[in-house]
Formats: structure tokens, sequence, C-alpha cells
């Protein structure tokens, strides 16, 4: 089972930041352990959503670094919304994580 | 033709020569571009997934014991992890010795959950693939003291010991190059390629010894703490390989971090 990710998301007016850190090895394939290659294993998608609807994905290659970040604003969020993300890899693993938009300062 | 080469590369090292104390200050463009760009990486820094990991793990039962490591003592009483990482490494009556950090959590899994030494100290730093437990543990205690000065306990006659051993080793030359640790540390103005580095004999620059570790280093994408750091210095001296959380590694710690006491450790690092 895949380790949580941590997410952080603070509301400024009614713009949201939000900063994915995930941990997933993102192995391109092209590293080699003892003589043979690492087979590819890499995050595919990634999808955000604010209360349940989805308002951020993406689809991405193992062109990204291991242990990726990720930030993004989403407009209309307030206080106390919730933001899910879930990353989905070549290998069919997943993982989803959930937090609570918290006000900014 | 030897001669006239030999010439040639010492006219190459007479013109070369000069350049580190030109270069020297801290007013380096280089720097402090990468200071940025640190700045940058560190509001989201991947330690924190480490460090996350590491909490998992000093509350999870484990190992041939099934105990947790709430019970473990770092110095402020069994199962206070809040500041305990700023007062090391301090001494311990239980085992009569000095311990940093991460020798001291060695010791909790070895006593606590029934680790063995030997599996702890066979592979104890982090590749591409694989981060010992140590390592996480030691980030999420790390963690736990960002933003309070260092304190190392200097009180009890081994502190005091360990400080002097710590400084001996520090300056002690010896391996295929005759170096010393403060043959590149105890210097001002040095740099190795485009890093300066600091001179740990003094104070306010002794802080970076200790600053940003733990750290996760983006080549590679691997965590690294302390034990790391040192063990890889020693590896550039060609010094023979310390051994894995000794109480040597203890003594060099609290050197370092002695000169550096009084200053604030603001936690998990990101490192080049």
């Amino acid at each position: 089972m895949a380790d949580p990710m941590k997410i952080r998301a603070t509301v400024q007016g009614d713009v949201a930041d939000v900063r994915v850190l995930m941990a997933h090895p993102m192995e391109t394939g092209q590293r080699k352990q003892g003589g043979k290659p690492v087979p590819l294993h890499f995050i595919q998608t990634i999808t955000a959503q604010l209360n349940g609807k989805t308002v951020f994905s993406a689809d991405i290659s193992q062109a990204i670094s291991r242990n990726p970040v990720f930030a993004f604003k989403v407009k209309g969020a307030k206080a106390g919304d919730k933001i899910t993300v879930t990353w989905k890899d070549n290998k069919g693993e997943s993982r989803t994580d959930e937090t609570t938009i918290r006000g900014g300062s | 033709m030897r001669q006239a080469l030999m010439l040639a590369v010492a006219a190459a090292v007479a013109a070369v020569a000069p350049w580190p104390q030109a270069m020297a200050q801290t007013e380096d463009p280089v720097a402090a571009d990468f200071d940025k760009f640190r700045a940058i990486m560190e509001e989201a820094n991947p330690a924190e997934l480490f460090e996350a990991k590491g909490e998992q793990l000093w509350r999870t039962p484990r190992g041939p014991k099934n105990a947790s490591l709430e019970q473990c003592d770092l110095g402020l009483g069994p199962g206070v992890v809040k500041g305990a990482y700023a007062q090391m490494p301090r001494y311990f009556a239980d085992v009569d010795r000095v311990m940093d950090a991460e020798a001291r959590i060695v010791h909790c899994m070895i006593t606590l959950q029934g680790f063995k030494r030997e599996d702890l100290a066979k592979k104890p730093f982090s590749s591409a693939t694989k981060t010992p437990d140590p390592v996480s543990i030691t980030t999420y205690v790390a963690a736990q003291s960002a933003g309070m000065k260092l304190a190392p306990q200097q009180t009890h006659p081994k502190e005091k010991a360990a400080y002097e051993i710590g400084k001996e080793i520090f300056f002690y030359r010896a391996g295929a190059y005759d170096f010393s640790c403060a043959s590149c540390h105890g210097v001002d103005g040095q740099r190795i390629r485009t890093q300066p580095l600091p001179n740990f004999t003094r104070p306010e620059q002794a802080i970076r010894a200790i600053q940003g570790w733990p750290g996760y280093r983006m080549t590679g994408g691997v965590m690294h703490t302390l034990q790391w750091r040192l063990n890889d210095c020693f590896r550039q001296q060609r010094f023979p390989e310390p051994d894995y959380a000794s109480e040597m590694m203890s003594a060099l710690l609290t050197y370092l971090t002695v000169n550096a006491q009084g200053q604030e450790y603001k936690g998990l690092g990101i490192k080049r």
C-alpha cells in the first residue's frame, strides 16, 4: 500500500492555494540496479476535487521526479471545504487523500 | 617533453591558486541564486513525507517484541519527542555514553522493539528504492525541534569528553590524501566546485553543519540524516568507513553541535 500524501490547502479571498506532496518512486524505466533495468513505475493520472467536484486533472509521464510536488490554485473555495486528491499509476495502484481547506493568514 | 608538461601544470596551478581567495566571501551570486531556489523548494519539501512515515513508525508496535517507540527516552523522558533533537547529543545513563539522535533511536529500536543491531547497521543509508526506518524516524524526531535553539548538553563529564574527542577527530589528519575534516571545514572561504564550504570552527558558521539535516536530496530523491552526511565526508577524505551510529560519530556530532549552540534549528532541509 502506498504511503499517504501530504496536502496543504489555504484560502486567501476565494482562491485556495493547494500543495500536494506525493510519495512515489516514479521509476523511469531507464535506471539500472545490479545490471538489470528497474521496471517503469510512474503516476499516470492525478485528479483533484473540491467538495467532490473535479477541478483539476492531469495525465503525467515518467519525466516527473520522484516524490513529486504539485501546486495549484482553485477559485471559489472557502475555509472548511474539502480537497480530495487521487493518483493512479501504471501498475494500477492508486491512493486518495483528503484535507480541509484552512483560512489564510 | 615531460618537463615541459610539468611546467605547464605548474603554470596552470599558479594561475588558479589565487582564485579561491578572490571569490571567497558570501556575496557570491551563484550561492545567492541557489538560496533563492532552495527557498522555493522549501515551501513543499518532500522531507515531510518521510516525517509522516517516521511518525507512523514511531507509534506503531513493531519488531520481534511488537512494541512501539513511545517509551523511547530521547533525553526528556520516555516518549517526549518535542524539542529532544535540539538537545542532543547528550549523555544517557542507561548506556553510560553520549548519543546523538539517530544513535539513540537505533538503541531504542534494539532495546524496546528487539531489532538486531547488525540488521540495522547493514544498509543504514537511503537509496533510490529504500529508506531505512531509522532515517524516517530521525526525520520525524528532528522535525519536532524545528524553530528551537540548539542546546546540546555539556554538563556530564562524558559530554565534555565527547566534545574533546570530537574536536580531535575533526582535526585528525590521515588517509591517502592526508586530510582532516578541518582541511575543508576549518578554513574560511573554501569551496568545493560551486559549493561554499562553511568553517565549522566558527560559531556563526558551525550551524551550517546541523542546519538542513535531516534533508531531502533532490539528486536521486533520497532522504539523508547527519549520520550519512558525516559518513560521506569520511568517504571523500578516503578514511576507513566509520561505524554507523557509533560513539565516535556521536562525539564528532557533539563537537559540531556544541560549536553551533544557541542558534536556531530550522527543521528539515532540502538539498541540491
